[in-house]
């Protein structure tokens, strides 16, 4: 049996140990905020928190995660996610808006770690997390955006 | 003048070539001669070089090479390819904030994805760089203590013996060829060439 959190419930899995753990968000938690993109960590659509750092959900076998704490978008919580959804509308970053939540997840992750990334952190961070419709610039523009506002 | 022009970038390019471990040599050996192999040779120094040249399959290998590139980025696969999404080394050669190595690398290979895995997946230092250098600059490279992470040869033979994720090139997972032989033949092997004096090839 493996035991993790999931947005802080604590959840079960007895199920096939190689699963991705987005087919466990996706089907059995209902999490369906979190995308399935290519499914082998080439698109980042995938992306939520395990212990607090960004992870590809689509490549992370259940079996490695018993009593790892996963955050997904639905339970993202925090001053970082206060100041990156704050901005994401302001610039209205989204356009068909399938790779956000990863982007956003991605986003997150920077700021918790750096607060204040300069175009090389966010490139680089961001690098994984394609956008088919090329928001790219808006989504760069936001993190700057959502560091000012942590600033404060 | 075009056509000088390529033939001076042909002359190049063998010659840069010619310096470096050609890539892929060694890709398609799949088995390490044996310690014993060696004992015919009488001369010390003879020997050490032929045990060195015969280890070396593995160093060169590109389970080794993609993850001791001479920049900040590493190569991937059996044609060693720039890693693709673009990633880099960071400070501490575990990748970018929020980009890490652990985004994508589990603590073991996942197949279904073709990911490879371990629980301390990361790249070699860039003092340990390795493309581009020659068979003799990558001996001497791994004997000298500022280059190798600080190993006195005792430990550097541990290293390569016991390493776990050296130990990971003969278990690459799906789509990628293992390191040649196994790792306590590879291990073997670099005690023998540490125990005869650890000769280095000239180039």
């Amino acid at each position: 049996m493996i035991k993790l959190t999931v947005n802080g419930n604590p959840v079960e899995f007895d199920g096939d140990p190689s699963m991705p753990l987005l087919w466990f968000l996706r089907d059995e938690q209902g999490l369906t905020g979190t995308k399935f993109g290519c499914g082998i960590a080439q698109c980042g659509a995938c992306t939520v928190h395990v212990n607090g750092e960004p992870r590809r959900s689509c490549v992370s076998p259940m079996e490695t995660l018993d009593g790892a704490d996963i955050t997904t978008i639905e339970g993202a919580a925090s001053k970082e996610v206060e100041a990156v959804r704050a901005a994401w509308i302001a610039h209205d970053v989204p356009q068909c808006g399938y790779c956000q939540s990863g982007q956003i997840m991605s986003a997150v992750g920077l700021l918790s770690l750096n607060p204040k990334p300069t175009d090389e952190d966010i490139d680089l961070a961001m690098t994984g997390n394609v956008c088919r419709c090329c928001t790219y610039h808006r989504i760069r523009t936001a993190i700057h955006d959502a560091a000012q506002r942590l600033e404060g | 003048m075009g056509r000088l022009l390529i033939l001076f970038a042909g002359a190049a390019a063998i010659v840069t070539v010619g310096a470096a471990v050609p890539a892929k040599q060694a890709d398609k050996v799949m088995t390490l001669k044996s310690v014993h192999s060696f004992a015919s040779i009488p001369d010390q120094r003879q020997r050490s070089l032929a045990l060195f040249q015969e280890a070396s399959k593995v160093i060169t290998h590109a389970r080794c090479m993609n993850c001791h590139p001479a920049g900040d980025r590493p190569a991937q696969g059996d044609d060693r390819h720039p890693h693709m999404p673009l990633v880099v080394r960071g400070v501490d050669n575990f990748g970018a904030i929020g980009m890490r190595c652990t985004t994508c690398h589990g603590p073991k290979n996942f197949d279904p994805a073709g990911v490879p895995g371990h629980p301390e997946w990361h790249l070699a230092p860039i003092e340990m760089a390795w493309v581009g250098k020659s068979l003799g600059e990558i001996c001497e490279q791994i004997k000298d203590p500022a280059r190798n992470g600080g190993k006195s040869m005792e430990e550097l033979v541990h290293h390569m013996a016991e390493d776990s994720l050296v130990g990971w090139g003969w278990h690459p997972g799906k789509g990628r060829a293992p390191a040649p032989g196994t790792q306590k033949e590879f291990g073997e092997l670099i005690k023998a060439w540490v125990d005869s004096g650890a000769v280095c090839p000239a180039t």
